[in-house]
């Protein structure tokens, strides 16, 4: 555990490092990780605003307060493995990851969070600018607030997992970019990205409390602006931790299958 | 009698290669049938290594030295045969095993570009728990030898190949491993640092007694690092033994160098003239004439300075490759 905690140490000093190097991507992704929900959120006050101020139950500055919170949320979860792992293996370079003795996933989500403690403090800024702005209104209750915690960790875990599992599939196919996108409508749609999801027909409900979407974007959101009750957040996270042991036995087998077929057609 | 370091025994890699004509037609056949095509990279070869041994493994391109290199650190499945490196099974890639061993490839990287090397060292450290004395006692002694000290802390894009190379190899190293392979770890570098990196390998070897299996395309690394070769041509064994054996077994020919006063002699007689220049001819003569031509050209000519050689070791390895595609 000690050793695994070291890796993680010089993981984030070797990100950090290398981040820093990069200052003006950095800022550009942060800038597209504000402006997504940004639209969402202005599409959003006015169809409220032109509806007498408000959309289903919620008000116009509730919507504020649901993007700016999706918008901290979503940077939080986000990866960007699946871009990154058909380069990896068509360049050989995860070669070097599999002489190593440390499974290559620590790596992975050591960079990540290492990235997110830079990146973090900046979308806080902007999420305060924002709220000066859009006058965001949410009143979540202590405990909702205090069950957004865990319910972030294992958000970040499932959509980590699961998109690490996709990245996988560099090992099958050398056009990882059509199963992105594949991936990515269904999480725009039922993760509570593109209209919480309260606005939804039941069945899309649902749907999407069935897939893991929804656990890894809406529901701490959901939480953050108090919008469940203590029986729907006890559920809630009985469900993310559900996905979060689906999505590990789902990465060990993905994961033990596409090795083999590395090694077999050549690394 | 101690066990094997390396030990390979009828080891065989076929890789499935889909294929198919040029042009529309063929493209969109193969969208519905694939031809698939199993070509085999590595068929049967057997070696073993001794702990400590510095072993040439050669062969033209192609010829399934890095295919092998592969299997043996557990990157690639063999389709069939036996191998195992410190009795460890590569494939399984088994932790205690990938803690022994290191792979270096001349034509990848494993640093971190963005950032100084030492800086991925410390990674290494990391990712294969080295005790911080033993690591700053290796990271000394790599740093002496490879003189690395102005470099450690430039990131690694400023660096030139020579010197990253420097820096890749010692990031392999860190974890002292006791099977080195070494892929092409010259490739692409000017004399002097090819002369570097050959010596620190040998020192490295006397030092720690690692196990080393070496391809390279420079005979002078060959030659420097190793007293035994193994030689594989379209995936077979064509040799395997000491450097001076592969030079007896597959030369015919001796080359005489004559030095006389000028050019105008005709030496037609004794051998073949393969050039003169300033009165110095070079002289190719089978080999079991080689005695007898000398004395004959001593004893006719007015000879100023003779030399016998084997001919270069490039040539007797070409000799041995276009023997292998008989």
């Amino acid at each position: 555990m000690r050793a695994l905690a070291d890796l993680y140490v010089q993981q984030f000093k070797t990100t950090l490092a290398s981040t820093l190097q990069y200052r003006a991507s950095l800022v550009i992704w942060m800038i597209a990780h504000i402006l997504e929900p940004l639209v969402y959120l202005i599409v959003w006050s006015t169809v409220s605003n032109t509806n007498g101020g408000s959309v289903g139950d919620i008000t116009t500055r509730g919507f504020a307060a649901y993007y700016i919170v999706l918008m901290l949320v979503n940077h939080v979860t986000y990866t960007w493995i699946m871009f990154e792992y058909e380069y990896r293996v068509r360049e050989g370079s995860l070669s070097f990851a599999l002489l190593k003795p440390v499974h290559p996933i620590h790596s992975d989500i050591a960079d990540n969070v290492s990235s997110k403690l830079i990146t973090l403090p900046m979308m806080l800024a902007a999420a305060a600018g924002l709220a000066l702005i859009f006058r965001p209104s949410a009143s979540p209750a202590l405990w909702s607030l205090a069950a957004a915690v865990p319910a972030l960790v294992l958000a970040f875990l499932i959509r980590f997992l699961v998109e690490w599992t996709l990245a996988q599939s560099a090992f099958w196919t050398t056009r990882v970019s059509a199963i992105n996108q594949t991936y990515f409508v269904p999480l725009l749609f039922l993760s509570g990205q593109i209209a919480p999801l309260s606005l939804f027909p039941v069945p899309i409900q649902v749907l999407a409390s069935v897939l893991p979407f929804r656990w890894m974007i809406g529901f701490p959101v959901e939480l953050l602006t108090g919008q469940l009750s203590p029986l729907q957040g006890l559920i809630g996270l009985a469900a993310q931790a559900a996905w979060l042991a689906l999505s590990i036995v789902l990465v060990r087998i993905v994961w033990r299958a596409g090795v083999r077929i590395y090694s077999a057609v050549g690394a | 009698m101690t066990p094997p370091a390396i030990h390979i025994q009828d080891l065989c890699k076929t890789y499935s290669v889909s294929e198919r004509e040029a042009g529309v037609l063929a493209a969109l056949q193969s969208l519905i049938h694939r031809k698939r095509q199993e070509v085999p990279a590595v068929d049967g070869i057997s070696f073993d290594l001794v702990p400590g041994e510095v072993v040439g493994f050669l062969g033209p391109n192609g010829a399934g030295k890095t295919t092998t290199l592969k299997m043996l650190s557990g990157l690639l499945h063999p389709t069939a045969g036996e191998v195992t490196v410190l009795g460890y099974v590569p494939w399984r890639r088994d932790r205690a095993f990938l803690r022994q061993i290191t792979l270096v490839m001349g034509q990848r990287n494993q640093l971190v570009w963005d950032i100084p090397a030492i800086d991925s060292f410390e990674l290494n450290r990391a990712i294969y728990r080295i005790p911080t004395l033993d690591y700053v006692q290796t990271l000394n002694e790599l740093t002496e030898l490879l003189d690395l000290g102005p470099l450690l802390r430039k990131p690694v894009r400023n660096l030139s190949l020579g010197e990253r190379m420097k820096c890749e190899i010692a990031a392999a190293l860190l974890h002292r491993p006791q099977v080195v392979f070494l892929d092409e770890p010259t490739i692409g570098l000017d004399v002097t640092m090819q002369r570097r990196i050959r010596a620190f390998i040998g020192e490295y070897n006397r030092r720690f007694g690692a196990t080393v299996l070496l391809t390279s395309h420079y005979m002078a690394d060959v030659e420097a690092l190793c007293r035994r070769v193994v030689v594989i041509h379209h995936g077979r064994l064509l040799f395997d033994g000491e450097l001076a054996d592969l030079v007896q077994q597959f030369t015919a020919h001796k080359t005489i160098v004559v030095q006389l006063e000028d050019c105008r002699a005709d030496l037609r007689s004794y051998g073949e003239v393969v050039s003169c220049s300033d009165g110095s001819f070079t002289l190719r003569v089978p080999k079991a004439e080689t005695a007898q031509v000398t004395e004959r050209l001593l004893a006719d000519l007015p000879v100023i300075d003779l030399l016998v050689e084997d001919p270069p070791i490039e040539e007797v390895i070409d000799n041995v490759f276009s023997q292998g595609e008989t």
